[in-house]
């Protein structure tokens, strides 16, 4: 893969009044790829999503769109779209599908007659996998999964370079994520569309990214590609996190110790995300990462304090395996 | 856990009425719920699980009723009960439920203190003191850090994790017999919804009720349950122990159901998404509900609506598949290798 630069966060920053919802953010995202920014609620990963569209100001650093600063001119606005995670709250209840889909045309002024925008739309319909009968009708006439992909076709119909995705499947069925998944992929595969895929859900993640970012409030912990950071997380916060990942197997699940992390086990507060080699970047201090590092390419063992630790064991007891009678149905 | 059953629905069928027409949300339920057990209800949107739960807490929205079938609990038939004074006695104290969103199901301008000390004072009729020592105990129990400094803050104040647990806490404090969660872990990151889950298992161990889990997350059902229903089109399609499920599944759409996880799935190839959508339930369905959705239907199931049949003592289906007479079909590859290859992603190192 090319690995030319779409994005680049350098140093980023990010406040709200006294929250500091963003610390020191640097990440690049490549063409083509799918960068997945992982955290829990309130670690800044939809505040970053909305600062790389311009929605939430950065108080230092910058934002670079192939260099250039985001938010400076036109055409930058129409590389970057967004999809958002609600669907039925960010479609215009008033507005039909076909208005929904062609506002951005129409803004842009992307077609040349009336004959060539009804055809983008046909086009963009068919690649999201909606009907041209759908064009006419309202939001609301529709199933989530469907509002999700007029989101998703308002937002490729602009022929994008940077799609920023925040949590579009979290509010939809199991079967249409897939569906919903799917779609992205193949907008990356046959487009060459770069995503900022935000996301809580790692099982999805896993599945669906080339390189995952962790972040913990407000700070990114750990870069590295997928399975790279799945075999081998390093971050105690990473550790933690996929352990709280429930496993559908009720025999791992049951076997599975979780863990905690607790941020006071790092010995000063600062520390600089540092490349330890194997793609994978990883945050602490100089010492912390010597370990990490350490640990990584030679197995030693990690010090106790950057182990997170296991929690109380509160397990059930494995269940009787008989006992329950159904005799009486058949 | 024991084998005696405490709530059992018998051919429940449950229908509201619709500008006219009637949707039948529940198509003839049988489930047995046992003594200090966990069942989990799974299924996709629109198959029934919320309408369940809502008809066993008396909570049916008021176009809905109770068309067909009991629900036997504690010696009466709770599909009987037709007034809201009835189910006082057996709702919130004898049955109580757990719902999806801590910040709605609190009332955001009473204190937490008040929330907790009404249900008590309501079901059990005890002096305030008595119910404030009896919430402090609970918050207590159900892991609040400082109660007595908590008692009077509102729910604005605490995170969602620890409304969430507030919640369990007043659903908990009459000690009912039958604890039903609906998605109490969804609205939740994971880190927080592990440690709900093993909060609601401990306190099961120690007050001893028994669960009606509905999720649509496999994950949360391998954590929580002991047996496993899946749901769909308003039928129970198959049921067993949780390793019959997940290592023995037998209902084409249960290997849907499981095919569809994204941990199966290889990077090169596209996910498993169920084709076509689930049947619209103003009509009456011919034949296997799932079978237009099925690349494994068979000619029978367009015809006729498979009955019940055993796998073991503990697990059994409703697909034609199951007959004798049906030519034996195999489940998906990587149905059959779950534990395989789950095991491989879990390697570290």
């Amino acid at each position: 893969m090319m690995e030319q630069i779409v994005l680049a966060l350098e140093n980023v920053d990010i406040r709200f009044g006294d929250v500091h919802a963003v610390k020191n953010a640097t990440l690049q995202i490549r063409k083509g790829e799918i960068f997945a920014l992982v955290g829990e609620s309130g670690s800044g990963k939809s505040t970053i999503g909305r600062a790389i569209v311009g929605i939430n100001p950065c108080a230092a650093g910058r934002i670079l769109y192939h260099g250039q600063p985001v938010g400076r001119g036109r055409e930058m606005k129409r590389k970057i779209q967004m999809v958002f995670q609600d669907p039925a709250a960010s479609l215009n209840e008033r507005s039909t599908v076909e208005q929904i889909i062609c506002e951005g045309l129409r803004n842009f002024h992307l077609y040349k007659s009336d004959g060539e925008r009804r055809q983008k739309v046909e086009r963009i319909m068919e690649e999201v996998g909606l009907l041209p009968e759908h064009l006419s009708r309202y939001p609301h006439e529709f199933s989530g999964g469907q509002r999700q992909r007029i989101g998703i076709a308002r937002a490729m119909i602009m022929e994008p370079e940077l799609v920023v995705a925040d949590e579009p499947i979290s509010a939809l069925d199991v079967s249409v994520r897939a569906q919903v998944l799917n779609l992205m992929k193949r907008f990356q595969r046959e487009h060459g569309t770069s995503f900022l895929f935000i996301a809580h859900d790692l099982s999805v993640v896993r599945y669906v990214a080339d390189r995952i970012g962790v972040i913990c409030k407000g700070r990114i912990v750990e870069v590295a590609e997928a399975e790279e950071l799945f075999r081998h997380p390093l971050h105690p916060y990473t550790r933690s996190l996929l352990s709280a990942v429930p496993i559908p197997d009720p025999i791992l699940e049951r076997q599975k110790v979780l863990l905690t992390y607790d941020p006071s086990i790092h010995r000063s507060a600062e520390g600089v995300l540092t490349d330890i080699g194997h793609n994978h970047q990883v945050y602490g201090s100089p010492e912390e990462v010597q370990a990490y590092h350490a640990h990584r390419d030679r197995g030693e063992p990690l010090p106790d304090t950057l182990y997170p630790k296991p929690q109380p064991d509160n397990k059930k007891p494995s269940r009787p395996k008989s006992g329950w009678k159904f005799g009486k149905r058949v | 856990m024991d084998d005696r059953v405490i709530l059992s629905a018998r051919n429940l069928e449950v229908g509201f009425r619709v500008r006219g027409q009637t949707l039948t949300a529940l198509r003839g339920v049988d489930l047995e719920l046992y003594y200090g057990e966990t069942l989990a209800i799974v299924g996709e949107s629109g198959s029934g699980k919320s309408v369940l739960t809502k008809t066993f807490a008396g909570m049916l929205e008021s176009n809905g009723r109770i068309q067909k079938g009991q629900i036997l609990f504690d010696g009466q038939d709770l599909a009987t009960l037709r007034r809201n004074r009835d189910w006082a006695d057996i709702r919130g104290s004898k049955i109580a439920t757990v719902f999806q969103d801590p910040m709605t199901s609190l009332n955001p301008i009473l204190t937490i203190g008040r929330q907790l000390m009404d249900p008590i004072r309501a079901h059990q009729g005890c002096s305030r003191a008595e119910a404030r020592r009896r919430a402090l105990e609970m918050m207590e129990k159900v892991g609040i850090p400082n109660p007595e400094r908590r008692f009077n803050d509102y729910p604005f104040q605490y995170s969602g994790g620890m409304r969430q647990r507030i919640v369990i806490a007043i659903a908990l404090c009459c000690r009912p017999q039958i604890l039903i969660c609906d998605e109490p872990t969804t609205a939740l990151d994971v880190t927080i919804q592990a440690q709900i889950l093993g909060l609601i298992r401990q306190l099961q161990q120690e007050l001893g009720y028994s669960i009606l889990f509905i999720t649509h997350d496999l994950g949360v059902v391998a954590n929580v349950a002991d047996r496993v229903a899946v749901l769909y089109a308003g039928q129970v399609v198959e049921l067993g122990t949780a390793e019959d499920i997940f290592y023995d599944p037998r209902h084409p759409y249960t290997w849907a159901l499981l095919s569809s996880l994204p941990q199966l799935a290889g990077r090169d190839r596209p996910l498993y998404s169920i084709p076509g959508a689930p049947p619209s339930l103003y009509r009456s369905i011919q034949g296997d509900a799932f079978a237009p959705r099925s690349e494994y239907r068979i000619k029978i199931d367009t015809l006729l609506s498979p009955p019940v049949f055993p796998v073991s003592d503990t697990h059994w289906a409703r697909t034609w598949l199951l007959d004798p007479r049906c030519p034996s079909v195999e489940p998906p590859e990587q149905v059959k290798n779950l534990h395989s290859i789950l095991l491989s992603g879990e390697e570290r190192e």
